[in-house]
C-alpha cells in the first residue's frame, strides 16, 4: 500500500466522522491560528518602524558633545566635522549644527507656545537632493543660505502647520517674533504629517544655530545631526567619528554618537525576542492539540481493532498499518494546519486594519501601513509544524496498532 | 514433499494460570492440492488453533508446518503477513469485510497489500466478483449487501490474490439455511474448478459437504478419511456421554 493509497483512506476516515475530525483538528487549528496571527501582528509592527525609520532616515547619525566636564571650554567646532564630513565624501552626505532654540513663537497678536523652534546650519539643507537631512522638502521659497548662517541673519524657514495657522497659508517675507526678535520667513517646508496637529512635526521654525544658541543662552554646540551617505554606510561614519572625537577630547565621556540604525536594530532585536515569548505561548497549544490527535487516535485503534485484525489476515505488514495511522494523524493535523493558517491570516487582517489605522492616526505621519500579514516562511513553517506535530503524536497510537495480533483483533467484538 | 499443508507433531501449549492447555496436542497431518478437507469438532476441541496455524494467524509451540514446501513455523509477524497474502484465502463467519470501503475495494484489499497497481487491481477484483456474481454491486458498501451477498464478497476477497488455499472458517455460521448451503455449494464448485479449500465448521451436515473429515477432539485427530465413511459423522463423545 502506497502514500497515495493511505492519503486516500485517511480522508475516508476523516469524513466518516467530520464532528470528531473538527473538534480533533481544533486543538491544531488555534494553536496555528495564534502563531500566524502573532507572528502576522509582528510583521506588521516591524514594517511599519522600518518604514517611519526610512522615512526619517536610517541614515542619520547624532553625535552629542558635552565636553570633558573639567572646566575646560575644549569642544569641537562645526568647522571640524565639516571638513571631516569633506574628507570622507563617500561615506558622509551632510552634517549641521542642532541648538534648541525653546519653543513659542507669536505673530502679531497671536501666541504659538508649542510651535519648536530649531537652530541649524545651511547644510541641513541639500540642493542636490532638494530636502534637509530629515527628508523634508521645500514648499515655498528657499533654506537658510551660507550668509545667513555666518551673518546671524534674523531668517526663517517654518514648517506647513505654522504657515496656515500664522500666516493663512501665505508666510513667505512675513515677519515671525522668536524670543522678542523679529524674523522675515524665507521658506516654508512641505506638509510632513498626515494631520497637521500643533506641536508636531509641522509646527516648526528653523533659524540659524548661532541665533539659537544666543535665545538658549548656550556657549557650545552639543548636538550635531548628520547623515551618513547610505544605510551601509552608517557603521563606518560611526566608526570614523569616533575615531575622531577621541583623539579631540581624549576622554570617551565627553560625547555620545547615536545612529539610527542601531536604534532600529535594537527595536527590532526586542520585537523579535518578544515575538518568540509570544510565539512559545502559542506553540503550547499546538502541543495541547497533538496530544488531543493521540487521544482520538488511541481510541480511533481500538475502535478499528477488527478493522486492523481484517488487515492483517490479508496480508498488510506491521508498516502498512503503522503507515495509515501515521498519515491519518497527519493528514489531521495537516488538514487543521490549512485551517490554522486561513483562520489566522483572515483574523491577522482584520485586527491589522484596526490595530493599524489606531496606530497610524496616534502617529500621525503619512505614506507609512500597517501590513499585517505573514511571511511566507511563518506559513510554510506553521503548515509543517503542525504536520510533524500530528505524525509525532499519531505514531504512538499507530504503532499499537501495528503490534496487535490479529487473532485478538479479528475476534475483538 | 509434494504435499501443499503438511503438519508435522504439532503441538500448541497455552498456560492458564498453573497448568498449560493443549490445544493442539501432537498433530501431523497433510494436505494436498485441489482437496476439499473439513476440519470439524466441538468447541475446544482445538479447530480454531488448528485454522490458526494454518492460515498463518499462530505459530506452532512445537513441531512443524510447511505451506507450499515452505517452513513456516518459525516465521515471525511480517513474513506471516506476507504468506497469508500469497498463499492464503480466508472466508470467516462475519464476513469480516470493512464497513466503509465498497465492495470493489474490499475485493481489491489483499491485492493493495501485495503491492499489485492499480490497474491489475481493479481487473483482477471484477474477475473475482464476477465469479461469485456480484460485479454489479461493486460500488455498494457492505451493509446495503445480504448477509449471503456479503459472504459472497468475502469469498471474492480471499480468491482476487489467487490464493493456494482457501480457508473458510465457519462460513455459514452466520447465515439462515438456504443461503449457507448456497455459500456450501460454491466452495464446491471452487474445488471442483481446482482451488483447495479447508473448511473449519463443528457441524457435521456441513462437514460432510466436503470430500474428507479431520475430526479433531481435545487436540487430538481422531478421524481422518473420507467423509462419506460412516464412522465420519461417528461422534465418540456422544456415546460416552450417553453411557455415563
Amino acid at each position: 500500500m502506497n502514500f497515495t493509497q493511505s492519503f486516500k483512506l485517511a480522508i475516508k476516515s476523516l469524513r466518516t466522522s467530520k464532528m470528531r475530525s473538527f473538534l480533533t483538528m481544533l486543538g491544531i487549528i488555534i494553536g496555528v491560528a495564534s502563531v500566524i496571527i502573532i507572528l502576522s501582528l509582528g510583521n506588521g509592527l516591524t514594517g511599519m518602524v522600518e518604514q517611519q525609520v526610512e522615512k526619517l532616515g536610517v541614515n542619520q547619525i547624532y553625535v552629542y558633545t558635552w565636553g570633558r566636564g573639567d572646566g575646560t571650554t575644549l569642544s569641537v567646532e562645526p568647522e571640524d566635522l565639516y571638513a571631516l564630513t569633506d574628507q570622507y565624501p563617500a561615506i558622509f552626505s551632510g552634517v549641521t549644527p542642532w541648538v534648541s532654540g525653546g519653543s513659542g513663537v507669536r505673530q502679531g497678536s497671536m501666541e504659538f507656545e508649542k510651535t519648536a523652534v530649531y537652530g541649524v546650519s545651511e547644510a541641513m539643507y541639500r540642493p542636490e537632493t532638494g530636502t534637509t537631512l530629515d527628508g523634508d522638502t521645500l514648499a515655498k521659497g528657499r533654506y537658510l543660505r551660507y550668509v545667513d548662517v555666518v551673518q546671524r541673519q534674523n531668517v526663517c524657514v517654518i514648517g506647513a502647520y505654522l504657515e496656515r495657522e500664522a500666516f493663512r497659508g501665505d508666510a513667505l517675507g512675513k515677519t515671525l517674533t522668536i524670543g522678542g526678535v523679529p524674523y522675515t520667513v524665507v521658506g516654508v517646508l512641505a506638509q510632513n504629517s498626515e494631520v497637521m496637529e500643533e506641536g508636531r512635526g509641522d509646527d516648526r521654525a528653523y533659524i540659524p544655530y548661532e541665533n539659537a544658541m544666543a535665545l538658549s543662552g548656550s556657549r557650545a554646540v552639543t548636538l550635531y545631526q548628520m547623515t551618513a551617505v547610505s544605510r551601509d554606510t552608517v557603521k563606518a561614519a560611526k566608526i570614523l567619528l569616533s575615531d575622531y572625537l577621541y583623539q579631540f577630547y581624549q576622554d570617551e565621556e565627553a560625547y555620545y554618537i547615536e545612529t539610527m540604525l542601531e536604534s532600529v536594530e535594537m527595536i527590532n532585536a526586542m520585537m523579535g525576542v518578544a515575538m518568540l515569548v509570544l510565539v512559545a505561548i502559542a506553540a503550547i497549544s499546538l502541543l495541547v492539540g497533538g496530544i488531543g490527535i493521540m487521544n482520538i487516535m488511541l481510541v480511533s485503534v481500538t475502535e478499528r481493532t477488527r478493522e486492523i485484525g481484517i488487515r492483517k489476515s490479508l496480508g498488510a505488514k506491521r508498516r502498512d498499518i503503522r503507515r495509515q495511522f501515521v498519515i491519518e494523524a497527519g493528514t489531521t493535523s495537516a488538514i487543521g494546519g490549512l485551517a490554522g493558517i486561513l483562520l489566522g491570516y483572515l483574523t491577522a487582517t482584520g485586527i491589522g486594519s484596526i490595530l493599524g489605522g489606531i496606530l497610524l492616526a496616534q502617529l500621525g505621519t503619512s505614506g507609512i501601513t500597517f501590513n499585517a500579514t505573514p511571511s511566507l516562511n511563518a506559513i510554510l513553517i506553521s503548515f509543517g509544524v503542525s504536520v510533524g506535530i500530528g505524525v509525532l503524536f499519531g505514531y504512538l497510537p499507530a504503532n499499537k496498532a501495528a503490534k496487535l495480533n490479529p487473532i485478538d483483533a479479528l475476534r475483538y467484538e | 514433499m509434494g504435499h501443499l499443508i503438511e503438519l508435522r507433531d504439532v503441538y500448541k501449549i497455552y498456560p492458564m494460570g498453573d497448568e498449560e492447555v493443549h490445544a493442539l496436542d501432537g498433530v501431523s497431518l497433510t494436505i494436498d492440492r485441489g482437496e476439499f478437507v473439513a476440519i470439524v469438532g466441538q468447541s475446544g476441541s482445538g479447530k480454531s488453533t488448528a485454522m490458526n496455524i494454518i492460515g498463518c494467524l499462530d505459530v506452532p509451540t512445537s513441531g512443524t508446518y510447511h505451506l507450499g514446501g515452505v517452513d513456516v513455523s518459525t516465521m515471525d509477524d511480517d513474513q506471516q503477513a506476507e504468506i497469508r497474502n500469497r498463499m492464503l484465502g480466508f472466508i470467516f463467519q462475519q464476513y469480516n469485510l470493512i464497513p466503509k470501503l465498497t465492495v470493489q475495494e474490499n475485493v481489491e484489499l489483499p491485492l493493495l497489500y501485495a503491492g499489485v497497481g492499480a490497474e491489475e487491481r481493479h481487473r483482477r477484483a471484477m474477475r473475482s466478483l464476477e465469479r461469485v456474481g456480484l460485479a454489479e454491486k461493486r460500488k455498494n458498501l457492505p451493509s446495503q449487501l445480504s448477509g449471503g451477498q456479503q459472504q459472497r464478497v468475502s469469498i471474492a476477497r480471499a480468491l482476487a490474490g489467487e490464493p493456494s488455499v482457501i480457508l473458510a472458517d465457519e462460513p455459514t455460521g452466520a447465515l439462515d439455511s438456504r443461503t449457507g448451503r448456497e455459500v456450501l455449494g460454491f466452495l464446491r464448485k471452487l474445488n471442483a474448478e481446482g482451488d483447495t479449500v479447508v473448511l473449519i465448521t463443528h457441524d457435521n451436515s456441513i462437514a460432510v459437504k466436503a470430500r474428507r473429515i479431520v475430526r479433531l477432539q481435545d487436540g487430538r485427530i481422531i478421524y481422518d478419511g473420507d467423509a462419506n465413511a460412516p464412522e465420519a459423522v461417528v461422534r465418540p463423545e456422544e456415546t460416552e456421554e450417553a453411557e455415563a
